[in-house]
């Protein structure tokens, strides 16, 4: 099974199993990472989901849609480069290592 | 300090409640009473993903259940049934007592049920998982399906059980769909989009009677005809779950009364989410809110007072309602907009409305167009407004108006 390694704001790191076809956000949610808080569950509405993708990992995922873009702008969180919904980021064997970074607020 | 704080409810408001206690640093007991068989679960869904889906519920829970065990948040599975004000105590169906230092009444909105002549247990409601996961089930065999109601539920299970291929026919008593609460524009984008996906819209009629017939049903409208039908679905509206402060002689409208800080007439005793009628900021005047948003902002609010930070709720209202391929999201509320602002073309596919009320931005509705919608959180949570013209002004990027 693919792993993610959320890393928090005090750079504390958990390894994550995160099965084929599950969201970024649903194996934070899932196994107690208190960074993410996917009030909308999921629905792209919220943006506290919101993480910081590694910047050798950036590459490696779909490209976001306009709407994905326009909840970005709300985060809580300085909105960088590197800023993703992590409920958009649906794992694959090809993301296995994918490190994201949780950013200091959500709301 | 509190020591204890119970909650009843374990819908959004509830769940969100124990979860920002803990963040905001309460150590006291927290106890969450659960009245129904599940994990706490989200709402949304069931009307929408849950049904298109496996059916598996743990798709819906808001955390694991070990999440609760390492907060130190006890789920309680039971239903309350008294409170005693003066003992600091809620009484559960088991004959159990909970005691409290501060109650928290997050106990949600129960549908409305349709009262008419006939087979009304054959009624369908998309209210609780329960309920889904029959509805669920009963969408696979591709029933004709008549719906109860244009409002959001209504439209979404619509759009649904189009979706797995359903004939659905849509009644609604009034002359446009979501009328209570969108605009005339953006009810006449949905009924196109509804329409041109093959749902039937029958205006102006109610039912009056449904007869069991060999095959499926009869609803006879109050305009004499008679639509046939496998499946039955209302959604007209809910009623909050006031039935707990009303024993407790606590004062109720069209819901749990609270004050600006969301406190009732008992000091121990807040109300958070769908159940509440409260001084509303944004629409200067009582209001109670159905939506997800209302109900975490609500709990994060007493949970901030509870741990020593108080403040009064004015978190600017939003709302999502996707229906089909359609994304509707609408921020602020547009009671007594005098004045409408279009943005975007509504005989295409993304559009969004501006909502004036004596010259001021009040509320966007937007549909497909997720950064006006995002530009209107901005600006309306600020309290700010956006001159008409530019709003108007289709070469004028509304993003570099947010500073």
């Amino acid at each position: 099974m693919p792993n993610v390694i959320y890393v928090d704001s005090s750079d504390v790191q958990r390894t994550i199993d995160v099965a084929d076809g599950v969201s970024v956000m649903q194996g934070a949610v899932a196994n107690g990472i208190d960074g993410i808080v996917a009030e909308c569950g999921g629905n792209a509405m919220c943006a506290t989901c919101h993480v910081y993708v590694d910047e050798a990992d950036l590459a490696r995922l779909a490209a976001m849609t306009a709407d994905e873009d326009a909840l970005l702008d709300g985060a809580a969180s300085e909105r960088r480069e590197s800023s993703r919904l992590s409920c958009q980021i649906v794992m694959t064997a090809g993301l296995d290592g994918l490190v994201v970074h949780l950013p200091e607020r959500q709301v | 300090m509190i020591s204890s704080v119970v909650i009843v409810g374990a819908g959004h408001a509830g769940v969100q409640a124990a979860i920002s206690l803990r963040q905001n640093g309460f150590e006291g007991a927290i106890k969450l009473v659960n009245n129904e068989p599940y994990l706490p679960y989200q709402r949304p869904p069931l009307s929408k993903a849950y049904l298109k889906g496996a059916g598996d519920p743990n798709t819906l829970a808001f955390r694991p259940a070990q999440f609760y065990a390492d907060q130190r948040i006890e789920l309680i599975g039971d239903r309350a049934i008294a409170i005693n004000r003066a003992a600091h105590a809620v009484r559960l169906a088991s004959g159990e007592s909970l005691s409290y230092g501060h109650l928290v009444l997050a106990t949600g909105a129960t549908h409305r049920r349709l009262s008419i002549a006939g087979a009304t247990a054959e009624i369908a409601y998309v209210s609780n998982l329960l309920e889904a996961e029959a509805l669920r089930q009963r969408l696979q065999s591709v029933p004709r399906t008549l719906v109860i109601g244009a409002g959001f539920i209504g439209l979404e299970f619509a759009a649904t059980a189009r979706s797995k291929g359903a004939k659905v026919d849509v009644i609604e008593l009034a002359t446009r769909v979501m009328a209570r609460a969108v605009t005339p524009e953006m009810s006449h984008y949905f009924q196109r989009k509804h329409e041109i996906a093959g749902i039937t819209f029958h205006f102006g009629v109610q039912i009056e009677q449904i007869v069991q017939e060999t095959d499926g049903f009869r609803a006879r409208l109050s305009d004499g005809r008679d639509l046939a039908a496998d499946l039955i679905v209302a959604g007209i509206g809910v009623q909050p779950n006031i039935d707990l402060a009303v024993d407790a002689g606590l004062s109720t409208a069209s819901g749990i009364v609270v004050d600006a800080n969301l406190l009732t007439d008992d000091p121990d005793i807040s109300a958070i989410g769908d159940c509440t009628f409260f001084p509303s900021v944004h629409a200067h005047e009582g209001v109670r809110l159905e939506s997800v948003q209302n109900a975490t902002d609500q709990a994060r609010c007493i949970s901030a007072r509870l741990t020593g930070k108080p403040h009064p709720y004015a978190s600017l209202p939003w709302f999502w309602s996707d229906q089909g391929e359609e994304k509707l999201q609408i921020a602020g509320l547009a009671v007594g907009t005098d004045r409408t602002v279009l943005r975007g073309d509504p005989d295409g596919s993304s559009f969004s409305v501006f909502c004036y009320k004596a010259g001021k931005l009040i509320a966007v509705e937007s549909v497909n167009r997720a950064a006006d919608h995002m530009v209107g959180r901005k600006v309306l949570g600020a309290g700010k407004t956006i001159d008409p013209e530019v709003v108007a002004d289709a070469n004028v990027d509304l993003k570099r108006m947010i500073a």
